[in-house]
């Protein structure tokens, strides 16, 4: 029997409906293997594996008496500490919700526990999702598993470090501007960004309202469609969820992509900062697509270039007003001995907000404040506009986008701390698909020969189409043969 | 006011009223709607603004806010649109409120209001939805926020849905204020929207008042006033601040744009701040809902299901009925009213004027004394008809009558019982009446000569005597009887 | 672009933020930085584009008007730094500093 802890979430349903294996030796297993990586790693806020050994115990009862919630019944999972959880603190990554306990369960939560999945713990994240290395979490940053000396990306580092480790089959994050995709990218995984409207986002949260979206971070392409088909679908309590039925993403995955039209971006073409051995690893990507019957079409997003401006208005626009909650009044952190309640507000603002979330959160106040509104938040809403109708006009060509992940491989931790729009041009690639809603897949295509690190495929697909996206990443990832090799695992 | 001095200025106020609709949830959770009950006792993740919750609109307040609108002679959007406003206050949990800005869903109506003034048309600038806050407490010092040492907040208003009427200035004194008010109350309370209880601040009211001379390009400097707790309160607040800025400009003083609080006791505005630099509440259009757009077949159907106005009905109440207009205006009141009075007069026989006028002078004497709303009476519009019916056929006198309804107003019972238990009802026993009618016959000599003498004509005129005595309560049959066989 | 320190303190009010000097002087710079990308799109011509608040053509989204239960008065509490007979106690409350 292989090694439990590098075995996918479908293979080990797999295993337990063969009777080669319980519930129980499974979460038993990712347990140990949590415990041994994360001195090294970071990347718990809040274990629970005791609920998670007692809770695979209770599957275990449950498919002994033929009464499995879901073939994944007892599997377990981890959730970025974005996702409000009854059963654990929730904190966001930020000291100002310290200790904070929702009396209710996030819509994927729930969704999760009814398919009887088992809860290892809470992960790691930049503070508010803020961030594209984990080293803005408010309680220290996660490593990478690949180099503990380089960050894992962002913001759901906690749970692509963990993921990469074999620290857990499969793990929810969530993407406002590329913080499933980006970090999944830098650990050598499977990262998806669902098309807006299709992951409730009751009980996640808010960052950005209108950008964000919850989505799967894994090893494996089948994994990630399964866990997205567990919390996929409309959820009342979202104003914004697509009420829609989800198709079926998991059994059509093998169906291959002969004559799908794949777009690759003329403007992405050596863009500006893009690793030689990412553009090396990429390119042959395209080519390996071609090989598999693609066919390759160059097509124009011009308006793409103005993504990043456009996304760095509206995120901090959003966010000023999402995280304006947090005032010491009802909940969390409350600065002490202030005499009035200006004076209160405002020090247990400054006090439990880190620096880049208040960077944001002055940023998006400008943007909105009287006067500026037209000349920043009103154009940035505009140019969402343009990079929509870039995007509708490609797909008049082509089937699926293709692009690098991130224009680079992790890197090291403080490198980009001391400049935040370095920082932000590492989601330029990743942004633009937030700002028009698609969906969007970053999938390992090895590891980059200048560094060994690990190098993601970005493939962008229109709203709503998730199968061809799936399909095309799965064809992809088999005949690369990566995930399932030994160089597919860090070394640590 | 009118002596000349003051006619030398011209007084602009635009009344800002918040109503907070009787749905049965709130705006963008389950919570339920209410006042009663513990504090924090009817809050959820939504309405306390905790991280990670989301609003959903309640599609009846929308129609609530449609049903306002079109009553205000208003355009509705095609599309209209939520946004944020955003400032920090602790009564409100997210720090934002939920409201709308550029994309109301009514706007450009009018409402018509009648006085000594005449009657004019008061334009509404816009009716919008919005969510209401949670209550603060004010701890230490006199109670008020200014002098409190702390304050204590309770959140199960938080959320309620709010809708805001913004009327043009287009109010041109104190006494069209109240009018406006006292109109804009009537129809919502006919709308079944909101029970419109100003003390309770289920309706809510801020003016802006400002005076210039007549004529003048500008408006005055822009005071804003709260704290208005009733029609009454309205009227004295806006009539001592057309007073305040008018001696003010009288005597060369400049006015500041402020905001004054109104204090009940004093029947004053003192100022509550000065507003030197203009909120900045960063409008944006909400992300967490998507645009509402109403199927104009929808509009059509809440339009004509709209009830009669009570502008319509009190019209209506002085033709169809011939009511003096102190009836009307009492009748009309209020809703429970109107129909009470309709209903007791459909039942009613005669002039449904008889009927309004034991409703407006005696039933309403006994409800004041009660100090209870007719709803809350025992008596049924049915029962005072029947009252009234006794009256009519000389069962009862009117001054038996109000003996009688007082009794009713009391227990409950039908005039008839009434009029039993205190004997009011005709004596048809023999024995009872042979008194009286021997003291006719003494009395009426030449009569029961002509009766003895076979004219039984005028046998009627005897019965008409013994009536007479018995203050009517004689059964007339019995009566005929008796004074044939005592003179046959 | 240059944000001068008006404008920084004006919008750290608004934003509620009790920032350092240090800190007002650091945002100075990096404001004036992240919004100097932005002016890229300052230079763009769009007078005849639509903004995009939601990237999902939904609208009327609307519940039934259903009473559910709320929380237990604990349960809402529970999170509060400080209370009083039920009621979550904050400091004086004063007009915008
Ligand atoms: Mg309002
Ligand atoms: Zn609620």
């Amino acid at each position: 029997m292989p090694d439990l802890h590098w075995t996918g979430a479908r293979e080990l349903a797999r295993m337990i409906e063969g009777g080669d294996v319980t519930a129980e030796e499974i979460a038993a297993a990712f347990v140990a293997r949590s415990e041994a990586v994360e001195p090294s790693l970071h990347a718990y806020l809040h274990p629970t594996f005791d609920e998670a050994i007692d809770d695979a115990r209770a599957a275990d009862r449950r498919r002994a008496a033929g009464e499995a919630r879901s073939a994944f019944d007892g599997v377990p999972v981890a959730y970025k500490d974005i996702f409000c959880t009854r059963a654990a603190p929730t904190t966001s990554g930020s000291k100002i919700l310290d200790g904070f306990r929702p009396p209710y369960d996030a819509t994927v939560v729930a969704r999760c526990g009814a398919a009887g999945l088992a809860m290892l713990g809470k992960l790691n994240m930049d503070e508010f999702a803020m961030g594209s290395s984990t080293e803005n979490s408010g309680f220290g940053p996660t490593k990478n598993p690949w180099d503990l000396e380089r960050v894992p990306g962002g913001s759901s580092g906690g749970s692509t470090a963990l993921v990469a480790a074999g620290g857990t089959p499969w793990a929810w994050g969530t993407d406002t501007g590329g913080s499933v995709r980006q970090p999944a990218s830098l650990c050598g995984l499977v990262g998806v960004k669902p098309t807006y409207g299709m992951v409730s986002r009751y009980g996640i949260v808010a960052f950005a309202s209108s950008l964000d979206q919850a989505g799967p971070v894994t090893r494996k392409v089948e994994d990630a469609a399964a866990l997205l088909q567990l919390a996929a679908g409309h959820d009342p309590y979202d104003s914004t969820s697509i009420p829609r039925d989800v198709p079926d993403l998991v059994s059509g995955i093998d169906g291959g992509i002969d004559g799908m039209r794949v777009g690759i971006v003329r403007e992405f073409q050596g863009a500006e900062g893009t690793q030689p051995g990412v553009a090396q690893r990429v390119e042959e990507a395209y080519a390996r697509l071609e090989k598999l019957g693609a066919r390759l079409e160059e097509i124009s997003l011009p308006s793409f270039e103005h993504g990043i401006s456009a996304y760095y208005l509206v995120a901090p626009a959003e966010a000023s007003s999402n995280l304006a909650r947090y005032d010491g009044v009802r909940y969390g952190f409350r600065a002490s001995g202030a005499p009035d309640i200006v004076s209160m507000m405002s020090r247990t603002r400054d006090e439990g907000f880190g620096d880049e979330v208040k960077r944001r959160v002055m940023l998006g106040t400008y943007a909105l404040a009287a006067g500026y509104y037209d000349a920043y938040y009103g154009k940035a809403q505009k140019v969402r506009t343009l990079i929509t109708r870039d995007l509708e006009r490609a797909y008049e060509q082509v089937d699926l986008i293709v692009s690098p992940t991130s224009p680079t491989t992790a890197f090291r931790l403080g490198e980009r701390t001391s400049d935040p729009l370095a920082m932000y041009l590492s989601d330029i690639f990743t942004v633009p698909v937030n700002m028009a809603g698609n969906a969007a897949i970053s999938v390992p295509c090895g590891t980059s020969p200048d560094d060994g690190l690990p190098v993601g495929l970005q493939i962008i697909a229109r709203s709503l189409d998730e199968q061809t996206m799936f399909r095309a990443a799965y064809a992809f990832e088999q005949d690369l043969g990566w995930i399932d090799s030994a160089e597919g695992r860090p070394s640590l | 006011m009118s002596t000349t001095v003051e006619d030398r200025y011209k007084t602009t106020i635009g009344l800002e009223t918040h109503v907070e609709l009787s749905t049965s949830s709130k705006m963008f959770c389950g919570c339920e709607v209410g006042f009663a009950g513990e504090p924090n006792t009817r809050t959820c993740p939504v309405c306390l603004g905790m991280p990670g919750s989301l609003p959903v609109a309640n599609a009846t307040a929308i129609e609530y806010t449609l049903r306002i609108a079109l009553a205000l002679n208003c355009t509705i959007a095609p599309r209209s649109l939520f946004h944020r406003k955003n400032y920090f206050y602790p009564d409100m949990p997210k720090n934002y409120q939920i409201s709308q800005y550029d994309y109301p869903v009514g706007s450009q109506g009018f409402l018509e209001i009648s006085g000594d003034f005449g009657t004019k048309r008061v334009g509404i600038n816009r009716v919008h939805l919005e969510e209401d806050t949670g209550k603060s407490i004010h701890v230490g010092g006199s109670g008020r926020i200014a002098d409190s040492d702390y304050s204590l907040e309770d959140f199960n208003r938080a959320g309620t849905p709010l809708v805001e009427i913004v009327s043009e200035p287009d109010i041109g004194s104190a006494e069209e204020a109240r009018a406006y008010v006292t109109e804009l109350r009537a129809l919502l309370e006919s709308l079944g929207v909101s029970d419109v209880r100003m003390e309770e601040g289920s309706m809510r009211v801020d003016a802006n008042v400002s005076v210039a001379l007549q004529g003048a390009e500008e408006f005055g400097a822009k005071v804003e006033v709260k704290n208005m707790n009733s029609i009454r309160s309205v009227g004295r607040a806006l009539e001592f601040e057309e007073k305040r800025q008018r001696d003010a400009l009288a005597n060369g003083e400049t006015l500041v744009q402020e905001t004054r609080h109104f204090d009940e006791k004093t029947s004053t505005t003192s100022s509550l701040r000065t507003k030197e630099f203009a909120f900045d509440y960063r409008y944006f259009p909400e992300p967490d809902l998507v645009p509402f757009q109403p199927d104009p077949e929808w509009v059509e159907s809440i339009r004509d299901a709209l009830p009669e106005t009570p502008a319509a009905r009190r019209e209506r109440f002085a033709t169809t009925y011939g009511l003096s207009d102190y009836d009307v205006g009492v009748l009309t009141s209020s809703v429970a009213t109107s129909d009470w009075f309709e209903a007791a007069a459909t039942v009613y026989a005669g002039e449904p004027k008889r009927v309004a006028n034991w409703i407006s002078a005696d039933l309403f004497g006994l409800l004041n004394e009660a100090g209870i709303e007719l709803a809350q009476a025992k008596i049924t519009p049915a029962q005072l008809a029947g009252l009234v019916q006794l009256v009519d056929d000389g069962t009862i006198s009117g001054k038996q009558a109000k003996t009688v309804l007082a009794q009713m107003f009391a227990s409950g019972s039908d005039a008839q019982d009434v009029v039993a238990d205190l004997g009011l009802q005709q004596v048809s026993d023999e024995s009872a009446l042979e008194a009286a009618v021997d003291e006719v016959i003494a009395e009426n000599e030449d009569a029961a000569a002509k009766v003895r003498a076979g004219q039984l004509n005028t046998i009627g005129f005897l019965v008409g005597q013994v009536m007479k005595k018995t203050k009517g309560r004689a059964n007339p049959g019995i009566v005929n009887d008796l004074l044939k066989r005592k003179l046959g | 672009m240059t944000i001068d320190r008006a404008a920084v303190d004006h919008i750290a009010r608004l934003a509620r933020l009790d920032l350092s000097d240090a800190e007002r002087t650091r945002m100075r710079t990096e404001l004036a930085q992240i919004l100097g990308h932005a002016e890229r799109i300052q230079s763009l011509d769009l007078d005849e584009v639509e903004p995009t608040s939601h990237s999902i053509p939904l609208s009327n989204v609307m519940r039934d008007d259903e009473a559910r239960p709320s929380l237990p008065q604990e349960e809402a509490l529970r999170n509060a730094p400080d209370t009083e007979d039920g009621r979550i106690k904050v400091p004086r409350i004063i007009e915008d500093a």
